[in-house]
């Protein structure tokens, strides 16, 4: 348990802070039957087949599953490198 | 008339679905509705003892479903109200004794004569979970502010939407309110907020519901009990009533201030 000083200095979440944030990624991983190892390697693939198409941003891109009530949608957001970069 | 099968289900065992379910019964029938309220976790029959009625067991479910008896021998008219009756669970077998389609059979034959049927279902995913989700119209998922509850919350929440049953209301047991206050135990909203389906009822943590059921008298029988009081509430939201849920927190907080100003606390 966090000590009252940590706590009023805003340095450690409350146990049920951290409860809610733990079961937030478990519940979603349970949903979507989805490993974060899998999804890691979903990430990779997905990046891999839109690279043979156009040039993406690697470091800005975000692959993730958002939930909103009790669905869950796979949001990805990949920024395209404009082509006035290229070369 | 034409019963309405509500089935007390939690994924988890030990959050208080048997509780539930006897005080649920007696709410609904101390507000003048016909009940008959059936114990489906075969083998490890408990709705009995809960209720106090124990000692008056004759035939059970199983016992009615293979035809030993007429489905009213196996109803035990309660101590106090005649218009609750209790069809108990058979202790020498197991979950594998009955059937879905058992279960939908015996409902419908008793909701010509009722008014509500509340089935309390076993722990788990499997057989005997399956067996009381087949009639419901209606679920009431009972869980406790805690990871592992609220995690097995949402499987069985999962599942009944994926069978297409419901709708699915949840029932928060066990609240803390110094805890949730102190920051060390997940709030009611937190648990909406996670599971994401309606609240009919937050029940706090009470030993009054320890010493009631040690008497064989749920404690929605006591009406000094604030889980008691939780319990009519949820009684009353299923007929109808507009009982807003947070009035009963601030009370409980109100109670619990005067407490610690009395003893002295901060």
């Amino acid at each position: 348990m966090a000590s009252f000083f940590e706590r009023v200095l805003g340095k450690a979440p409350t146990s049920a802070v951290q409860a809610k944030e733990r079961l937030h990624l478990v519940l979603v991983h349970d949903r979507t039957d989805l490993t974060p190892e899998n999804l890691k390697s979903l990430k990779d693939r997905l990046i891999q087949v839109i690279s043979e198409y156009v040039e993406i941003n690697d470091d800005e891109t975000e692959i993730q599953i958002q939930v909103d009530g009790r669905k869950q949608t796979l949001m990805a957001n990949i920024p395209l490198k404009s082509p006035r970069r290229r070369g | 008339m034409n019963g309405h099968v509500v089935t007390i289900t939690s994924g988890k065992g030990g959050v208080g679905k048997t509780t539930t379910t006897a005080n649920l019964a007696i709410a609904l029938a101390s507000l003048g509705q016909k009940v008959a309220c059936i114990d489906s976790d075969i083998g490890l029959r408990n709705l009995d003892v809960v209720m106090g009625l124990e000692n008056r067991i004759v035939y059970d479910l199983v016992d009615a479903i293979e035809g030993r008896c007429r489905l009213t021998q196996a109803m035990i008219r309660d101590r106090r109200f005649a218009n609750l009756h209790l069809i108990p669970a058979a202790q020498t077998r197991d979950k594998s004794a009955i059937a879905p389609s058992d279960m939908i059979r015996i409902c419908d034959e008793l909701r010509p004569e009722v008014d509500w049927i509340i089935i309390d279902s076993p722990a788990g995913i499997e057989r005997g979970f399956r067996n009381a989700l087949a009639p419901s119209d209606q679920v009431l998922v009972v869980t406790n502010p805690e990871i592992s509850a609220v995690r097995d919350a949402d499987r069985i929440i999962g599942i009944i939407e994926a069978e297409e049953k419901g709708p699915v209301k949840l029932i928060i047991n066990r609240v803390n309110m110094v805890m949730v206050k102190r920051g060390d135990m997940l709030s009611a909203d937190d648990v909406v907020e996670l599971l994401a389906i309606p609240l009919i009822g937050i029940v706090p943590e009470d030993e009054s519901v320890l010493v009631s059921t040690n008497h064989g008298q749920p404690v929605v029988l006591n009406e000094k009990s604030q889980a008691g009081t939780a319990f009519l509430n949820v009684g009353k939201r299923l007929l109808g009533e507009d009982i807003p849920l947070m009035e009963f927190d601030q009370k409980a907080g109100l109670f619990m201030r005067l407490g610690r100003l009395f003893s002295g606390g901060i």
